[in-house]
């Protein structure tokens, strides 16, 4: 007979973590199919650093408060009003109750990091990481006996109506008496990708150029099996955490370190030699997940941030060392650009920078004027030899497409409600985030659901054991 | 000092030596880690690597190096470790410098390159030469079996002889480690030590703070499972040889200062000390050599499990023969009993200055500065707006 688990949760992450503690913990057996091998295990989690939380006054790690309405307020301002307020205060609440558990299972806090002071009020960091974060939950899995497979990715999922029956990777067979489906979303499907963003005005597919910041396990193919079955769909392919990073980066698994922190220090230039954003805008923690999308949008996907020595030690160290000149022009050269417009540029630039008090912790006078666009923060003539370039392409974090999910993490077909399948993480992230992103956000919603989603699927299974014993009665 | 000074100064000239291949290793990786930071919790080495912004100076990376513990929970933490691209392992690049260290300060400087050969068999091997010398100087004077003497060690070899050899390769061993130490310290020049940052350093010496993994949970040995064996075996060891040196200490305080000359009785202090402290440089060694046997392949580096387990297994050895020594000297096997423990305690002296036992010091003078370093204000004010 085949053996059959109370649940099984596809993925390997920290959504799917959680889901499969809190079933295990609920009494359910659960299986864990990882699609990475050991080595590469928990998704993006093991990129991640830190945990959005609302408090209410001082919590151990946590200063101050962060009461529901500012996160609300906060959530409602990153995405545009692209979100659900039901869904979203349910995060938000349990996102002040879910630490002594993960603590419970080895997750540890520490005060924030160095060169991540502006966090420290509403996000808790975890010691040593996401990948530490995940090792912990891992441990705490095996101690509790879930059953783990590393490099089994589900491709096809098998139903009955809206039920869930089983999953398949390869010729191997899995059945559940229910399921939660915590797989990520599909970034590192550049196929998707190509189809998603299609072709621009120029002729070229901007998605090839794209850097995938997280693991190249997440291709989509269960969203994807999970749409041909007619599951209920929210979000836009085309949409996705996307910020500007290092061009040397690696394809995939480039995480934090390849974050170009300097845009607000300096100019911001495509391969025309030409600025087209205004680089002080705002703080950069609050900006620099547009510049993802305003690279993507300039010729060949990738631009140039351009600083001189007096930023240097102001701005989190480069993993890559940049390009040194004693010139722009040098510069230019060494970039490969055109040397007049690139000088032009910066001359304009430096022109238009009007004197001010230069201040990088506040938004300061130091602005330009006469120019389009203008730097409306921190404009200081570049001056100061010798001048820096970090060449900088679009690098994707996540993306919004995902299943539709109410408030108990059911997955819907056409509008009725699944009895015994879940989705957590990134997979129902788009639920709460349909677009934009603010630090730590992607680990409440996978926290909450992941642990929702698991004590659903048990109950679940419990239910269809009651109903199955009373068949036999 | 002046004749220190003199054999100190070769060290000025250090800083304008390249990076050594092992060097640039911990340079890059540690430009990777100052660009990521998620670790900074766990130790010193990582808040110590966010005041710096580059990694190209001789004396940062030999500091770093010797402040990091190799505890490994940097590396199972790590999103950049092996198999990623960037191929990240801190405490392997860490452990490989560390030894360049013991190497480039060893003092007389080509004895440096005993690290690269002080493994099992070279201690073992001075071990037993000794102690076949000792047995052959003992049957030519045909007191190798002898009737009971009541623990009385004098009778086989006179108290002055023994003070003089031992006595005199010990005095060497540790001012050949003291010479590389203060050649290290000026290197690094931390500054002047205040008492707080004295107190500090040392508290975190003698706890092994950073062993506890930044949340006190302990550190890796297997995976990435947190376990405090490393650190109680460690203590064992090092408590254990304390006592045992006290042991030492108090029983010449009796020689020369009230004239009571030994064999002490099992309930006087200095038996009481070599044998509590005995027990534990038992216990600690064999759990350190079992963890040794364990570790996880990528944790520090495969080539100095040699020096490791050498230097493991001769204290091993000489608490063994040592409490030995205690349970049987009123038998006829004394003087052989004797010979083999004089034998293990020769060797331990002879390669003391160039085995792991260095790694204390450097890594007390690595805390030291750290806990001057971090007193000092940080120039830095790297993008926290």
């Amino acid at each position: 007979m085949t053996k059959q688990w109370d649940v099984i949760v596809v993925g390997g992450g920290n959504a799917a973590l959680c889901a499969a503690l809190t079933a295990r913990e609920a009494g359910s057996t659960v299986l864990m199919l990882e699609s990475s091998p050991f080595e590469w295990r928990g998704g993006n989690s093991q990129h991640t650093r830190n945990l959005r939380c609302m408090h209410d006054g001082p919590q151990d790690v946590l200063i101050d408060s962060y009461p529901e309405e500012e996160f609300w307020q906060d959530l409602l301002k990153v995405t545009g009003g692209l979100t659900d307020e039901k869904l979203a205060r349910m995060v938000i609440q349990e996102s002040s109750r879910c630490r002594g558990w993960m603590q419970k299972h080895g997750v540890r806090f520490q005060p924030p990091l160095s060169g991540a002071l502006h966090v420290a009020r509403t996000n808790a960091f975890f010691m040593g990481g996401g990948k530490a974060l995940v090792n912990a939950f891992y441990r705490s899995a095996e101690n509790l006996g879930v059953d783990i497979l590393y490099e089994t990715p589900v491709d096809d999922i098998e139903f009955d109506g809206s039920r869930f029956v089983a999953v398949r990777s390869g010729e191997k067979r899995f059945e559940g008496k229910a399921c939660v489906l915590a797989c990520g979303g599909f970034e590192s499907n550049r196929e998707w990708l190509r189809e998603a963003w299609g072709q621009n005005e120029r002729g070229e597919w901007p998605s090839d150029n794209f850097l995938i910041r997280g693991t190249r396990f997440n291709t989509g193919t269960v969203l994807k099996v999970m749409m041909q079955a007619g599951a209920d769909i929210i979000g836009d392919p085309s949409q996705s955490h996307c910020v500007a990073i290092d061009a040397r980066a690696p394809l995939y698994d480039g995480g934090i370190c390849t974050r170009i922190d300097c845009v607000s220090l300096g100019v911001v230039v495509n391969r025309d030699a030409v600025r087209f954003y205004d680089e002080g805008e705002d703080f950069w923690p609050k900006r620099y997940a547009i510049w993802g999308r305003l690279v993507a949008l300039q010729p060949g996907q990738i631009a140039y941030s351009i600083i001189d020595s007096k930023a240097i030690g102001r701005f989190m160290p480069p993993v890559f060392e940049g390009t040194k000149a004693q010139t722009i022009g040098e510069l230019a050269d060494k970039l490969g650009l055109d040397r007049a417009v690139m000088e032009k540029t910066v001359a304009d630039y430096n022109q238009a920078c009007a004197p001010g008090t230069f201040d990088h912790t506040i938004l300061d006078d130091c602005r330009t004027e006469g120019i389009e666009p203008a730097k409306t923060h921190w404009a200081l003539p570049l001056d100061k030899a010798p001048f820096y370039a970090y060449a900088v392409r679009p690098g994707i974090t996540f993306t919004y497409l995902g299943l539709k999910t109410d408030d108990k993490a059911s997955v819907f077909f056409g509008g009725e409600r699944s009895p015994n399948l879940y989705a957590a993480g990134e997979i129902n992230a788009g639920n709460v985030l349909g677009k934009g992103y603010t630090a730590g956000v992607g680990m409440s919603i996978g926290t909450v659901f992941g642990r929702l989603a698991g004590a659903q699927a048990a109950i679940a299974a419990q239910k269809q054991d009651a109903g199955v014993d009373h068949v036999v009665a | 000092m002046s004749s220190l000074d003199t054999l100190t100064e070769q060290a000025i000239n250090w800083h304008d030596k390249p990076l050594s291949k092992n060097e640039k290793e911990v340079s890059r990786i540690m430009t990777i880690c100052n660009a990521c930071r998620y670790c900074e919790g766990f130790c010193a080495v990582f808040p110590a690597m966010t005041r710096r912004l580059s990694f190209d100076n001789k004396a940062d990376l030999n500091y770093l190096a010797n402040l990091c513990h190799n505890c490994g929970a940097c590396l199972h933490a790590c999103q950049y470790a092996p198999p990623h691209e960037f191929g990240v392992n801190v405490p392997q690049s860490m452990a490989k410098v560390r030894k360049e260290t013991y190497i480039s300060y060893a003092w007389p400087a080509p004895l440096g390159r005993l690290y690269e050969r002080n493994g099992l068999t070279l201690s073992l091997a001075t071990a037993f030469g000794v102690i076949l010398f000792l047995i052959l100087a003992l049957i030519s004077q045909g007191t190798l079996w002898h009737e009971p003497l009541a623990g009385d060690f004098y009778a086989v070899f006179p108290h002055n002889t023994m003070v003089v050899m031992f006595g005199s390769v010990f005095s060497l061993a540790i001012l050949a480690i003291v010479i590389g130490l203060v050649k290290f310290w000026r290197d690094t020049s931390p500054g002047r030590p205040s008492t707080p940052a004295m107190f500090e350093a040392t508290q975190n010496v003698l706890q092994l703070k950073y062993l506890d993994g930044g949340h006190g949970l302990g550190c890796n040995d297997e995976d990435d499972r947190f376990t405090h064996r490393r650190r109680v075996f460690h203590h064992l060891t090092f408590y254990g040889f304390m006592l045992c040196l006290a042991a030492t200490s108090v029983a010449t305080i009796y020689h020369y200062v009230l004239g009571w000359e030994a064999p002490y009785g099992y309930t006087s202090l200095p038996v009481i000390l070599g044998t509590v402290g005995g027990i534990g440089l038992l216990i600690g060694p064999a759990g350190l050599f079992w963890l040794n046997k364990h570790r996880a392949p990528l944790h520090g580096d495969p080539s100095q499990q040699t020096m490791d387990r050498g230097f493991i297994a001769l204290l091993f050895w000489v608490s063994l023969t040592g409490l030995a020594l205690l349970v049987w000297r009123d038998t006829s096997a004394m003087a052989l009993l004797l010979a083999i423990h004089l034998g293990f305690v020769m060797a331990f002296f002879l390669t003391m200055p160039y085995s792991k036992f260095a790694h204390g010091f450097y890594r007390s003078a690595a805390l030291l500065k750290w806990s001057i370093e971090k007193r000092q204000p940080n120039n830095l004010g790297l993008g926290s707006e």
